[in-house]
């Protein structure tokens, strides 16, 4: 800390790596935002605790406290069956994740291409969009009893489902983002003597690319969601069915852990996609700091 | 007197004859250019100045070949852009533009931005391009940005980066549309230096676009005053003040006497244009 | 006669036709594929013919029990999305003006908000004593957390400079809070009540599905699927998804039109 207090007496010179990152942290446990963060949650978890296990309020005390979650999770012999030293906990993690990243990329490899070739040709919209605007409004749940019966096995309706809802995100957005590029950076690139496919290339997709982000975080968000749903309906493994698994035999702790951890997952998931953004859009991340957000 | 450097060549006279642009979005016929014709020269800067939204941009359009026009015809060299055979021109790099906003690709640092045409046209390989950028940039007094993105520098920057990304395909004509609109007194200032040496090494024909009537006379060899809606060639006022030219020009009692004339003919059509109160066509 | 023709002088219109065309009867050979070759592909061969669905969908039409079952979905979706519309908005609002409200109550959020709403039923099912109770919260929180987060962000995101011209001509706090952000922020209002309204028909027909459709009362169209899949229909399948399709449109354009209505400086795009 007093080097990065001296690195600012010395004016001119930017605090760099690690100075940097100290400069920040000390301006940010300056500020009361931290501590609020900090009396927030513990406000919430004393909550749920005085509600489920405190008092016992009438119909909370069937909900595991926070207190009765926390010993069963990090016992090794937990008490419900699922604790982070038992195997089953990452066999069910590792079967969604799989399925996730599977459906994810399905449907980015879909879905991205697609969706830049209608936006980049009238004509291909013109035949596929009134397509994707028919199936869209069905709402991805109802598409269950259909594939169960159609794909074989667990496992090809969980993904067929997560893939659907991704997909319609990854191509409307991709879609959507060849729209939002300016005109002008067509016209240069077209009197700069591009090609068609040079400004595929150097515009269509690049100038996409923060759209198509913000439909990948989007999208993955929605394969949980559907993932979740298809587990919970048609499963044999992962975080889904252990909620639905739990609830049927009545053990309610490893129901509140697979949705702890599927929110963890979750939340690390969509961090991961838009960490891989900003490094593949370094010109829009510096672009939005000159901006000052 | 005007153009007598060495390297000059008298290519990319653009001939426009009686050009007359409707457009036609459902149903509504909107003249934006009736029966507008202008001679340029090849090696000159020629200045278009009218009210806002008056369809100076539709003009440029067409022959940068963004739109097509309904009636009339322009030739570059004595060769036919668009006529009544061919309503829309090619877009190449014969004819450069240099848009009202902006149009770097934000995507790509200012040298890979400027060795973006070389390179899709095939004329130099990639890594030539990026040499040749490079120092096309350092002369422009650019050099340590190179690598920045167009978002990283000042528009005063970006606007002549912009230009040497123009000038790296050596068009025969240079469009310009108002580059310097969104700009600062001082800003302006050195944007005009700088694209007056840029002009007096290359001589390069120049269709320059503003409601800046010093701009208009500082930089140009002729001012063409252009009416409101529909746009036609009201005046046009030839600037014989000589080349090199500097700031000190500006005082002087010719630029100020040629300064009133083109606004006595530019006020009128200016007073129209604003009672039209019509919105500027984008 | 002439009206059809002038509708399909429009080529994007044209072509969505035809597009929309070709995908019936790609389904048709799909559908029929088994029947013509004799060789199953992937279980393709199930899918029933678009012929048989819209006879299904005549079938179905005159009953009783299946208009009841949009009723009750749509009774569901309602109740739950005026509630997360009627708690979200104001919370929303709260988190964006007042910073210590947002400093202590933003971070529970955030920890919650991941969690599928799905995965909220189990939960739901055991602390709520009826399943149509269980039903409305999945549903509440579903729309709920879209709400928020599109409040919050639109709020957040209003021009600093229309706040300081209208504290200079001398607006009071209340004043601000409703001719400047409560305006600024009916766009994100809208959008996030249109998503909030796909989510929240998810989960009415995913609660719908897994809760086996209530014992009490009309089942909803989500069991409507859930019947038929267990009776083995799969043109009532079909059916149902069209029907839901259908449902989910009307819903949202209905928040569209709203918002075109309580939005007329909008209007001019």
């Amino acid at each position: 800390m007093t080097q990065s207090s001296t690195t600012q007496l010395d004016g001119n010179a930017k605090p760099e790596g690690f100075e940097l990152f100290m400069l920040r942290m000390n301006k940010k446990f300056k500020s009361v935002d931290p501590y609020l963060t900090v009396a927030g949650i513990g406000l919430w978890l004393f909550a749920y605790w005085v509600l489920c296990e405190g008092l016992e309020i009438w119909r909370f005390n069937k909900l595991p406290g926070p207190v009765a979650i926390s010993k069963d999770w990090f016992s090794t012999t937990p008490f419900q069956g699922i604790s982070i030293f038992t195997q089953e906990y990452y066999d069910h993690i590792a079967v969604s994740c799989q399925r996730i990243l599977f459906a994810f990329g399905l449907a980015t490899g879909l879905g991205v291409p697609l969706g830049l070739f209608m936006g980049w040709s009238r004509s291909i919209r013109d035949y596929i969009f009134p397509i994707i605007e028919t199936l869209r409004p069905i709402p991805i749940l109802a598409w269950v009893p259909l594939s169960i019966l159609l794909l074989p096995g667990f496992e090809g309706p969980v993904i067929f489902l997560a893939t659907l809802a991704s997909f319609f995100v990854t191509t409307l957005n991709a879609m959507l983002g060849v729209d939002s590029i300016d005109e002008e950076y067509f016209r240069a690139a077209g009197c700069l003597g591009s090609s068609r496919w040079d400004i595929f290339r150097h515009v269509v997709v690049p100038g996409a690319l923060p759209f198509i982000f913000t439909g990948l975080q989007i999208s993955i968000g929605v394969a949980w969601f559907s993932l979740v749903a298809a587990e919970m309906v048609s499963g044999d493994l992962g975080l889904g069915y252990l909620i639905v698994d739990a609830y049927m035999n009545n053990v309610t702790v490893p129901m509140v852990i697979a949705m702890i951890t599927l929110g963890f997952i979750g939340y690390f998931s969509s961090a991961c996609v838009r960490a891989l953004g900003n490094k593949l859009m370094a010109w829009h991340v510096k672009e939005l700091a000159q901006q000052g957000r | 007197m005007v153009n007598k450097s060495p390297k000059r060549k008298k290519i990319g006279a653009l001939s426009i004859k009686n050009v007359t642009k409707i457009y036609d979005p459902s149903g509504v016929n909107v003249k934006a250019v009736d029966d507008c014709s202008m001679e340029i020269a090849g090696g000159e800067v020629c200045m278009i100045v009218g009210p806002s939204g008056c369809g100076k941009t539709t003009l440029l359009n067409a022959i940068a070949g963004f739109h097509s026009i309904t009636e009339g015809s322009i030739h570059l060299d004595g060769e036919l852009l668009c006529g009544p055979t061919k309503p829309k021109a090619e877009q190449s790099a014969e004819r450069m533009v240099v848009f009202q906003h902006g149009a770097l690709f934000p995507w790509k640092t200012l040298q890979e931005n400027v060795a973006y045409g070389p390179t899709v046209q095939r004329v130099l390989s990639k890594n030539e391009a990026m040499d040749k950028a490079g120092q096309m940039l350092a002369e422009a007094g650019l050099g340590q940005f190179v690598k920045k993105y167009p978002g990283e520098v000042s528009s005063g920057m970006a606007r002549r980066a912009e230009i040497v990304r123009a000038l790296i395909n050596n068009p025969k004509v240079l469009l310009l549309d108002e580059p310097y609109r969104a700009m600062d007194a001082l800003t302006k200032q050195i944007m005009h230096e700088s694209l007056l040496e840029t002009y007096d090494r290359t001589g390069v024909t120049i269709f320059f676009i503003t409601h800046d009537l010093e701009e208009a006379i500082f930089l140009g060899d002729k001012v063409h005053v252009v009416t409101t809606r529909p746009c036609q060639l009201k005046k046009t006022v030839e600037v014989k003040i000589p080349r090199p030219r500097s700031y000190a020009t500006q005082s002087s009692e010719g630029f100020r006497k040629l300064l009133e004339e083109v606004n006595d003919a530019v006020h009128e059509e200016a007073v129209k244009a604003f009672q039209a109160g019509e919105r500027e066509m984008a | 006669m002439s009206a059809v023709g002038n509708f399909l002088k429009n080529t994007t219109t044209r072509r969505g036709v035809g597009a929309i065309v070709c995908f019936v009867i790609i389904w048709h050979i799909g559908a029929m594929i088994d029947d013509w070759t004799g060789v199953d592909v992937l279980g393709i061969g199930l899918v029933p013919p678009p012929g048989d669905v819209f006879a299904a969908f005549l079938g179905v039409i005159p009953k009783v029990g299946y208009w009841m079952s949009w009723v009750s979905s749509f009774s569901r979706v309602l109740a739950g999305f005026l509630v997360a519309m009627i708690i979200g908005i104001p919370f929303g609002l709260l988190l964006a003006v007042n910073r210590y409200f947002r400093g202590v109550f933003f971070p529970p959020f955030e920890i919650l908000r991941p969690i599928p709403p799905l995965a909220w039923v189990p939960a739901s099912l055991i602390f709520w004593p009826t399943n149509e109770m269980s039903i409305a919260f999945v549903t509440f929180l579903g729309a709920f957390f879209t709400i928020v987060i599109n409040v919050l962000g639109g709020a957040r995101s209003i021009d600093i400079s229309y706040l300081r011209a209208a504290q200079s001509m001398g607006a009071s706090q209340m004043d601000l809070f409703w001719k400047i952000v409560l305006p600024g922020t009916l766009p994100s209002i809208f959008t996030g009540a249109a998503v909030g309204m796909g989510i929240t028909w998810e989960v009415v027909l995913a609660a719908e599905m897994i809760s086996g459709g209530g014992t009490q009362g009309g089942g909803g169209l989500g069991f409507f699927i859930w019947n038929s899949y267990m009776g083995g229909s799969l043109e009532q399948i079909v059916v149902g998804m069209i029907s839901i399709g259908i449902a989910g449109y009307i819903c949202s354009s209905t928040i569209r039109k709203i918002g075109y209505f309580f939005m007329p400086w909008r209007r001019l795009f």
